[in-house]
């Protein structure tokens, strides 16, 4: 019968032990261990953003609002089935960048860019692009909860009605889905008719939350998610983006750092418009590699 | 800028919080340098007196420990440290409990030193194991300076120190068993001061993960269970 090599090590290392107390001189502590402790202490379940798969890919992304810059040569990936925050105080740029995702920034007329924001193969800036096309792929939450003045039911539904779907079934179906998804279902399935509007601010976000999932998105954007909620319907918020991540890619802003922290697999510090720093959040929130996330994440002065 | 060398936060009373328990922790380390010293005077000296005296601040080094324990408990929960902040603390914790080991083998030592200062035996390798006192005594000195400057480079010079201590532990531990041969009754008393030298010697192992907890705040690398050359590599690096 073979020993195993460990103990095989153990046993090697416990002579040379005995040994050097022999002798009289300890040995330097480090060589003591049979096994070695960088293997297992140092990488425990850490994986760096570049052996992720990718989702969006942004290069030298630059964006105007008129003359103005919010954003400069952005280049940064976004990892799929991963919750990447977006962190940096008022005006730094990080909700023109959630914008960018799904093409939000449309909206407003002055706005001009330059650069690439790639979804897989799709460069999403091409004005060739469709934009409900990326909108149904790439979701979106706002920090307060917008339900149409309509049905629990036909909030969930609508996208699907837009999508032309009539058969009962298959709405009862996905409307199910989705707020079981949402973690929902339990409180509103005895009123699914009821109006939307009646629901909790918590709840209604968890609804519009449903809503986004219903059309079966690639990707969430949260924008302040839970800003507008108390503690609990937070938790509960946080909670379900912990069970999204495993369907979707989510990007969130939040003003929020212990909610970064506690939700986000990766984290990006932004500062007047410029990506200050993008890494694991484990490692961003115990040692930043720049001095300037290090102040706004401990709270000091610039 | 603050003595962390970094700016100011936001909250002032966060800054006096962290600043209050640095302070705190030095002056248990003042408290533990003080035992040490006293109990390698009680030693060399068969000095009884003060032996016991060491024996009676043990309450006052464990209060501290216990004490700032809960402070930065309280901080945790309170301020939710992040990055430098958080390292300072986790540093700090892990401090204290070495601090209080310390204190433990310097009660040791006085203990001996009180049992010792009671028998006849012969005293020429005292001067051996003196000169071993004064040395971890040293490196108790600076790892609690490097701590106050938070000077990862001192702190690895210190931690540098340490198979020093090791070599003395073993030198002094060949000599009484040279000692203990030679004449059977100088067994009990030979005894009695090898553990003291084994006290030092843990006293210098102690030092040496203090300077590893500085190292860990200063440049956020974990520098323990490693070689001194690879830790000298993290310094610089």
């Amino acid at each position: 019968m073979q020993p195993n090599s460990n103990n095989q090590e153990t046993s090697a290392t416990m002579t040379e032990e005995q040994q050097s107390i022999d002798s009289g001189a300890r040995p330097e502590r480090g060589r003591t261990h049979a096994m070695d402790l960088n293997a297992i202490t140092r990488k425990f379940g850490k994986v760096t953003l570049a052996e992720e798969q990718e989702c969006f890919s942004v290069t030298d992304f630059n964006l105007y609002y008129g003359e103005k810059q919010a954003l400069s040569d952005i280049s940064m990936m976004i990892p799929k089935k991963r919750v990447t925050a977006f962190i940096g105080p008022s005006g730094c740029g990080k909700s023109t960048l959630l914008r960018c995702f799904n093409r939000m920034n449309d909206l407003i007329d002055s706005v001009r860019t330059t650069g690439e924001v790639r979804l897989h193969d799709l460069d999403i800036m091409d004005r060739a692009v469709n934009v409900a096309e990326i909108r149904r792929r790439v979701g979106m939450v706002f920090q307060k909860p917008n339900p149409f003045p309509k049905s629990i039911f036909e909030n969930v539904a609508y996208g699907l009605r837009i999508q032309g779907v009539r058969e009962r079934r298959k709405l009862d179906q996905v409307v199910e889905k989705s707020l079981r998804s949402a973690a929902l279902w339990d409180e509103v399935k005895d009123r699914l008719d009821d109006n939307a509007m009646g629901l909790s601010g918590g709840q209604q976000q968890r609804l519009v939350i449903a809503r986004a999932i219903a059309i079966e998105p690639e990707v969430l954007l949260l924008d302040e998610p839970a800003s507008a909620l108390d503690p609990i319907s937070t938790l509960k918020i946080e909670e379900l983006i912990y069970e999204l991540k495993t369907d979707y890619t989510i990007i969130i802003v939040t003003h929020n750092m212990q909610q970064a922290a506690r939700v986000s697999d990766y984290t990006a510090y932004m500062y007047l418009g410029k990506l200050i720093e993008f890494n694991d959040t484990n490692t961003l929130f115990t040692k930043p590699r720049t001095k300037m996330t290090e102040d706004y994440i401990t709270g000091r002065y610039g | 800028m603050s003595s962390t060398g970094l700016p100011q936060h936001i909250s002032k009373q966060f800054d006096n919080e962290l600043e209050y328990i640095r302070s705190r922790v030095l002056s248990m380390g003042g408290l533990v340098e003080k035992q040490l010293t006293d109990a390698l005077s009680a030693l060399m000296e068969s000095d009884i007196e003060l032996g016991s005296a060491v024996l009676d601040t043990e309450y006052e080094v464990n209060a501290m420990e216990v004490s700032i324990d809960e402070e930065c408990t309280q901080i945790l929960a309170r301020r939710q440290p992040a990055a430098g902040d958080l390292r300072l603390i986790t540093a700090v914790i892990k401090t204290i409990t070495d601090l209080e080991r310390i204190g433990d083998e310097a009660e040791r030592i006085a203990n001996m030193a009180i049992d010792l200062a009671e028998k006849q035996g012969p005293k020429s390798y005292y001067i051996d194991i003196g000169s071993m006192g004064n040395y971890v005594r040293n490196m108790v000195h600076g790892a609690l300076d490097a701590f106050a400057r938070m000077d990862s480079k001192a702190a690895l010079e210190i931690a540098g120190r340490d198979p020093g201590a090791d070599a003395q532990y073993g030198a002094i531990v060949r000599q009484l068993i040279t000692y203990m041969m030679e004449d059977p009754k100088n067994i009990t008393s030979a005894m009695d001061t090898v553990w003291s030298a084994r006290a030092m010697e843990r006293i210098g192992d102690h030092a040496r993960n203090i300077c590893e907890y500085v190292i860990y705040f200063v440049e956020g690398k974990d520098v323990r269970h490693i070689s001194l050359e690879e830790m000298e590599k993290e310094v610089k690096g």
